[in-house]
């Protein structure tokens, strides 16, 4: 047994931090957060796509690096790590994972390539209102040509050129292929809680689509792509996480109270021991997640709930004691603590929220042991 | 990253599932039953026969060096080892102390003769060990141990009082930490010893625990003798050695035991639910816990993984092994919780006859505020955590620069 990246992976881990320090960060993702016309930093999303690092799991035959999906979970930690203010995930984890799970020849081929060069940024349109959706719940119409339908929110959704949608198609469900920039599509930009990542309302009125994957096969798929960006996310996750518990520590060593480090006050060494552990819980479940998305192992659907459940609950610990470490400076604009708060809920609700993903678990291991 | 066995690995868990089938009954089987009402001295005797077997057959240290009679393999054979025991009734309690933390604190610290004297027999089952090092006035600050011991020609003499040893109703031997000079620190006063659980002045007095079961002992020492040979490490150097036993079970004392997610969803299936509609295996609140269960329970395991590939690496277990006690603890005792509560007025009975699964849980809800306790309690293991892994300050010592004998003590 090896459960550990190699050293390959890890120092691309290294470079990438490195490259993050400097080119990204709280400064960076501050600019976006202060202006509300922007809803992502173009500057990052140009080096990134420079790198490689859009196109690192897609094959080379559709212009990406043909890594791998553990490279990939390496760099998402980093970018998570970093609150990195671009639509990396809706183009990379969502858009991408469903045509290379879904699409045909022409379609991978019109795509990736884009996708990979950073020309197009992609999304994943979901959500039609408050509560988890269900097969049942969709309302976006597709005819076989066109869409018709609301979607809300979407994340990047204001910023992106495609779009994958969940669409019912006669009595099934399929997934479909949009382009945004047509007239049958508007889109309204939202306030969220995370406004370092863009998200929009789109509407479609016979808005020219096509199917991706086979007709009636959509909420499977959709499933599968949530599947795969649940890995992904855990890591951007456990990034995030393990960012706030070194602010947090650090914090801890250097303020004094009561002419001690408040570090060496039990209640706080104990909520950093209790980040620690729920971290460390994380960390371990999303790579079981990388190992079974990058070996397309049948356990990926468990061992993605699993990442899931547990990223978005350290993620919010870890968020929160954070900002409780720092007491008042902890809840000031000018400290990044509430960059990380709020990212935590974006990503725990980005691909559906923590009490879906818990019931989706306990599915699984009832079908795992059904089977 | 992989999972799956290489190719000596897969031979060697064979080997093992071998060994156990013919040796032991598989969990919850009609002989698991049978072996679970044995009294302390058939469980012994089946553990020592057990053991035997093990040894023969090259399953008793598996890591340990050849010269000590282990087979040399890299830590993840023990896992292998562990993993597919976990599946039988397999009498190996008695020996989880001796060859977990006290042989391996023997090997580190003394001489050939006494390696050949005391290690092989350990490793075969014929002698078993425990460790004394917690005291009444001295648990969780193992360091402020009290009983003493005297330098008398070739001997020493030890006076004092020990207490929660595991197993010393049934051992052989222990290792013992004494205080030889209460005039310094106290971490710099301590020496530690083998001792002859048979010699003149040792007497065992069985505590009845909370659990209802008699596993842990007070033991007293008037006038023991113990040859200087017997010494592990230096006079004054004791708290070094036993910081190598610390270590050692830090990672032994991790492991989960008693009844874990899969047992309580087995229950909840065929339990009917808090509203009388449905099971509760599908009631939405308990299936929101079981998901918890489940991230914490396979977290865990998976994190163990990681620390042996850590170690199959040649890079030595840190404090980071602390979180399992953390986590195992408190996750058995609120899943034996839960599975109690949800059978209602019928959670009481604790019968083995009447109610054959939830005799499990109720062992499990007596059994973890021992489990917060044992190798450290909760409190001490965060400390651990945040002072070794995180770095952060130590808590505020009053006992620095202080002789022992000057320090202020409790109760
Ligand atoms: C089932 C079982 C088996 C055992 N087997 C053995 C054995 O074989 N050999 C052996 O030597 N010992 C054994 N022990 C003893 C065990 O190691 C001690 O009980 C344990 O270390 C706690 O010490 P204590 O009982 O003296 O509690 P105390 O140290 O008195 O602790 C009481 C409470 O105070 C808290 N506390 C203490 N210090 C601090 C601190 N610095 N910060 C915050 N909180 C603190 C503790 O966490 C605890 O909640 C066993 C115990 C149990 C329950």
């Amino acid at each position: 047994m090896n459960f550990d990246f190699s050293d390959d992976q890890k120092s691309l881990k290294d470079e990438a931090r490195k490259f993050l320090t400097d080119k990204a960060g709280a400064k960076v993702t501050r600019t976006v957060l202060n202006d509300a016309a922007i809803s992502y930093d173009k500057a990052l999303w140009k080096s990134v796509a420079e790198m490689g690092w859009l196109g690192a799991a897609i094959p080379e035959e559709h212009g990406g690096l043909g890594l791998g999906r553990l490279e990939l979970c390496v760099l998402a930690e980093e970018l998570g790590r970093a609150v990195a203010p671009i639509p990396f995930s809706s183009t990379v984890y969502f858009f991408a994972e469903a045509l290379m799970l879904a699409g045909s020849d022409a379609q991978k081929a019109a795509h990736l390539p884009k996708v990979a060069s950073g020309e197009t940024i992609g999304c994943f349109a979901l959500s039609e209102g408050p509560g988890a959706p269900t097969a049942a719940s969709i309302q976006a119409k597709f005819d076989g040509s066109t869409l018709n339908g609301v979607k809300i929110p979407v994340t990047d959704g204001d910023v992106a050129g495609w779009a994958v949608v969940v669409a019912k198609e006669g009595s099934g469900v399929s997934l479909v292929l949009v382009d945004l920039n047509q007239a049958g599509v508007t889109r309204e930009t939202l306030k969220t809680l995370d406004p370092t990542r863009g998200h929009a309302k789109l509407e479609f009125k016979n808005a020219k689509a096509e199917r991706l994957g086979a007709a009636g096969q959509g909420w499977e798929l959709s499933e599968a792509v949530l599947d795969r960006a649940a890995v992904l996310l855990a890591f951007e996750q456990v990034g995030g996480s393990q960012a706030c518990l070194e602010m947090a520590t650090d914090y801890a060593k250097n303020r004094y109270a009561f002419s001690r480090q408040i570090g060496s006050f039990q209640a706080i060494k104990h909520k950093l021991a209790d980040m620690y552990v729920a971290i460390e819980v994380a960390r371990s479940n999303a790579y079981y997640g990388a190992w079974a998305l990058s070996t397309e192992a049948a356990e990926l659907p468990f061992a993605a709930a699993a990442a899931r459940a547990a990223g978005s609950d350290a993620y919010y610990l870890c968020a929160k004691e954070n900002i409780q470490t720092h007491g008042g400076m902890g809840f000031t604009w000018e400290v990044d603590c509430h960059l990380f708060y709020r990212r935590a809920k974006l990503l725990a609700l980005q691909a559906g929220g923590p009490a879906a993903w818990k019931e989706k678990l306990v599915k699984r291991l009832e079908q795992r042991n059904a089977a | 990253m992989d999972f799956n066995d290489t190719a000596e690995e897969a031979k060697f868990r064979a080997e093992a599932r071998a060994f156990l089938a013919a040796n032991c009954a598989p969990k919850g089987s009609d002989k698991e039953r049978l072996s679970r009402r044995l009294s302390t001295d058939e469980y012994v005797k089946a553990a020592k026969a057990y053991q035997k077997k093990k040894a023969e057959a090259g399953f008793a240290g598996i890591t340990w060096a050849k010269e000590q009679g282990g087979r040399g393999l890299p830590p993840i054979y023990a896992v292998i080892f562990n993993q597919e025991e976990a599946k039988f009734d397999a009498p190996s309690q008695p020996f989880a102390i001796g060859l977990g933390m006290c042989v391996p604190t023997v090997i580190a610290f003394s001489d050939d003769a006494t390696k050949d004297r005391y290690v092989a027999k350990a490793l075969r089952g014929e002698e078993i060990w425990c460790q004394l090092f917690s005291e009444p006035g001295a648990g969780s600050d193992v360091a402020a141990s009290k009983t003493k011991a005297v330098r008398d020609g070739d001997d020493w003499v030890i006076n004092g009082q020990k207490v929660w040893t595991t197993g010393a109703h049934f051992c052989d031997f222990g290792i013992v930490l004494v205080r030889t000079n209460p005039d310094v620190e106290k971490h710099k006063g301590l020496t530690m010893f083998i001792v002859d659980m048979k010699a003149p002045g040792v007497e065992v007095r069985p505590i009845h625990q909370a659990s209802g079961g008699r596993e842990f002992n007070e033991v007293y020492f008037t006038d023991v003798r113990v040859p200087d040979k017997n010494r592990l490490g230096e006079p004054g150097m004791g708290w070094n050695v036993a910081l190598v036993t610390l270590m050692n079970e830090r990672l032994a004392v991790g492991g989960s035991t008693g009844p874990d997610y899969a047992e309580i969803f087995e229950l909840a299936r065929n339990m009917p639910g808090p509203t009388g509609q449905g099971t509760l295996a599908q009631d939405e609140a308990f299936r929101q816990k079981l998901a918890d269960w489940i991230v914490k329970a396979e977290g865990y395991k998976l994190s163990k993984f990681r620390t042996m590939t850590a170690l199959s690496r040649g890079q030595t277990p840190g404090p980071e092994s602390s979180i399992g006690k953390v986590i195992n603890a408190n996750h058995l005792m609120d899943i034996c919780n839960t599975a109690i509560e949800s059978m209602d007025h019928y959670g009481i009975i604790n019968d083995g006859e009447l109610a054959p699964m939830e005799a499990a849980f109720h062992q499990g809800y007596m059994w973890a505020p021992g489990l917060r306790i044992a190798g450290g309690t909760d409190e001490i293991l965060k400390n651990i955590i945040a002072e070794r892994v995180l770095g952060l300050p130590q808590d505020v010592r009053v006992d620095k620069g202080v002789a022992f004998k000057d320090l202020p003590s409790g109760r």
